[in-house]
């Protein structure tokens, strides 16, 4: 029997193998959660941040609110995980940015050992007028390739509020991935969907990143970028919606597909529902340029040390 | 040091390079001027070994070694390297981790020595990626101020004046220079005589053929008064080949 000061200690350990500063998760000047499996193994908050966790029999439901007006200096850091080779992780989490709110959030999500691990986020996020919600989830994955990540959001962007996320996934085998945000935007507001993911093995990766621009002037961009290797297959999609006017979105997608068994697809839809709304992409799936490869190769690298730096580079 | 021997190429059929010879000297800047199209990047792929070209004949000798069947990497690794005409960008790759890809292990003060001798700003620079947000011109820069940081023994620049505004000219002019004085032969490919007045020789090629190597000055105004007339729209006459 793992105790629970074992369970904190592990979750610490691979919060730093996966690139997180150990310090972030002792300090009483950031809000912090820290939750394995079904527990929550150390929680703090701070003026203006409330993190309310409720233990189930399969996760933890999460409620987080930014109180209005309320400005983080210090990142909030959230780290989740499952460190025995088998279990369930269900996060259903509730986030509330009240008006004029401004934090940055750094989740790290960690399955070193996952050999039968399954880890579902269901979020409902709402930021107010003016909010803005700047969040980054990496996950840490073990050589085994036996997890489901299957992270799903619904955001609802107020005026002039700001949602960005970046999803990065590029250490370990990324098992099986169902990515799915989708956000709404209203006057003036900003969404930016970024997905950085490096499949290799077996790996199966779907990618769906939606963006509604309601409002007058709303702005947004899915951008997605996706290395494969070996077996790996990719379905990346991408959607804007222009349904107001002067609305401007992007779908960016580029997929790179190293060796000659790895499968990418890639499905913009750009829609415009107001005259006055303007939405293009542009999608590139191909292997990795040659030329970048002979420039640094130029310069005195190996072959695969450049394709090294260009894959490193595209995941940045 | 580098000595190019009845090279010939020939693609999908056609003649590309013709039976070139070509010396450049230790310490030399060595100028190869042509028109376009008269294969002048086709030489500086060779030597590197990019692009999947390797030579259909003749020899490609560095330091006395054939070099033809190496690799890219190996070819840097003896010292030589190019700078493409149009340098690759790298999404994610910073213009400071660029620099220090160049194999020198040398510290962030000269970083920034390399790049104010190309007329840039280093605040303004290092952190940049070299993605599609720097212009044509800057990315030119950035790619001579890597090769300086090399410091390689042969360095290939392919016309690295061309998209180049006439204020940062001059800088581009002194980079070579100094590369030069820093131990490094240079092997100067341009369609500009201007540009090859800082070699101290030059050649001149038309259709895939060096037709006279000569002191800089004079060969560039021969260059000027023949090849900019020219009429026989690439194809050297006999006369020519006899130079």
């Amino acid at each position: 029997m793992i105790s629970v000061e074992q369970e904190y200690q592990g979750m610490v350990d691979a919060y730093e193998k996966a690139g997180g500063a150990r310090s972030a998760l002792l300090s009483t000047d950031a809000a912090r959660l820290v939750i394995h499996r079904n527990k929550v193994l150390s929680a703090n908050e701070v003026k203006g941040i409330r993190l309310e966790t409720k233990e189930t029999a399969t996760g933890v439901n999460l409620y987080f609110l930014v109180e209005e007006g309320t400005r983080i200096l210090h990142p909030v850091h959230l780290c989740f995980g499952i460190l025995p080779k088998e279990g369930l992780q269900e996060i259903i989490l509730k986030v509330n940015a009240q008006d004029n709110s401004e934090v940055h959030v750094i989740a790290h999500c960690l399955f070193p050992n996952a050999v039968k691990v399954i880890h579902k986020m269901d979020a409902d996020i709402e930021l107010g007028n003016n909010a803005k919600f700047d969040y980054k989830e990496t996950h840490y994955h073990g050589e085994f390739g036996g997890i489901e990540v299957i992270p799903k959001a619904k955001v609802k962007v107020g005026k002039g509020g700001v949602w960005q996320s970046t999803f990065a996934l590029s250490q370990g085998l990324v098992g099986k991935l169902d990515y799915d945000f989708e956000v709404f935007c209203q006057d003036r507001a900003v969404a930016e969907l970024v997905v950085k993911v490096y499949g290799k093995g077996s790996d199966d990766i779907k990618v769906w990143e939606k963006i509604h621009l309601n409002g007058v002037g709303a702005r947004g961009l899915a951008k997605s970028r996706l290395v494969l290797s070996d077996k790996a297959k990719a379905e990346v999609r991408g959607e804007t919606y222009g349904n107001a006017p002067y609305a401007r979105g992007h779908v960016d997608c580029i997929e790179l597909v190293n060796g000659t068994e790895a499968v990418a697809r890639a499905i913009p839809i750009v829609s415009v529902t107001n005259d006055k709304a303007k939405v293009t992409h542009e999608a590139a799936i191909g292997s990795i340029d040659r030329k970048q490869v002979e420039t640094l190769m130029a310069r005195g690298l190996d072959e695969t040390e450049a394709v090294d730096v260009i894959v490193r580079g595209i995941l940045r | 040091m580098l000595i190019v021997e009845n090279l010939q190429l020939r693609l999908n059929g056609n003649s590309i390079i013709k039976d070139l010879s070509l010396h450049v000297n230790k310490g030399e800047i060595h100028g190869v001027l042509g028109e376009n199209g008269t294969g002048k990047t086709t030489i500086a792929y060779l030597i590197m070994g990019v692009n999947n070209y390797k030579p259909t004949a003749g020899r490609i000798l560095f330091e006395g070694q054939d070099i033809a069947d190496l690799s890219v990497s190996q070819r840097a690794k003896r010292g030589i390297t190019l700078a493409w005409q149009e340098p690759a960008r790298v999404e994610g790759l910073s213009v400071r981790d660029y620099l220090k890809l160049s194999g020198n292990n040398f510290g962030i003060e000269q970083a920034k020595h390399y790049l104010r001798m190309v007329g840039m700003e280093p605040k303004q620079y290092l952190d940049r990626y070299i993605d599609n947000t720097l212009s044509g011109g800057e990315r030119k820069r950035i790619e001579l101020a890597s090769v300086l940081a090399m410091r390689p023994k042969l360095a290939i620049l392919d016309e690295p004046d061309s998209g180049i505004d006439i204020v940062a000219l001059p800088l581009i002019l002194n980079g070579i220079v100094e590369m030069n004085r820093q131990g490094s032969s240079v092997l100067l490919i341009t369609h500009s005589e201007k540009m090859a007045e800082i070699a101290h020789r030059v050649s001149i090629l038309c259709a895939g053929k060096i037709i006279r190597t000569g002191a800089a000055a004079e060969t560039s105004l021969w260059f000027k008064d023949n090849c900019r007339t020219c009429l026989h729209i690439n194809e050297p006459v006999e006369e020519d080949e006899k130079l």
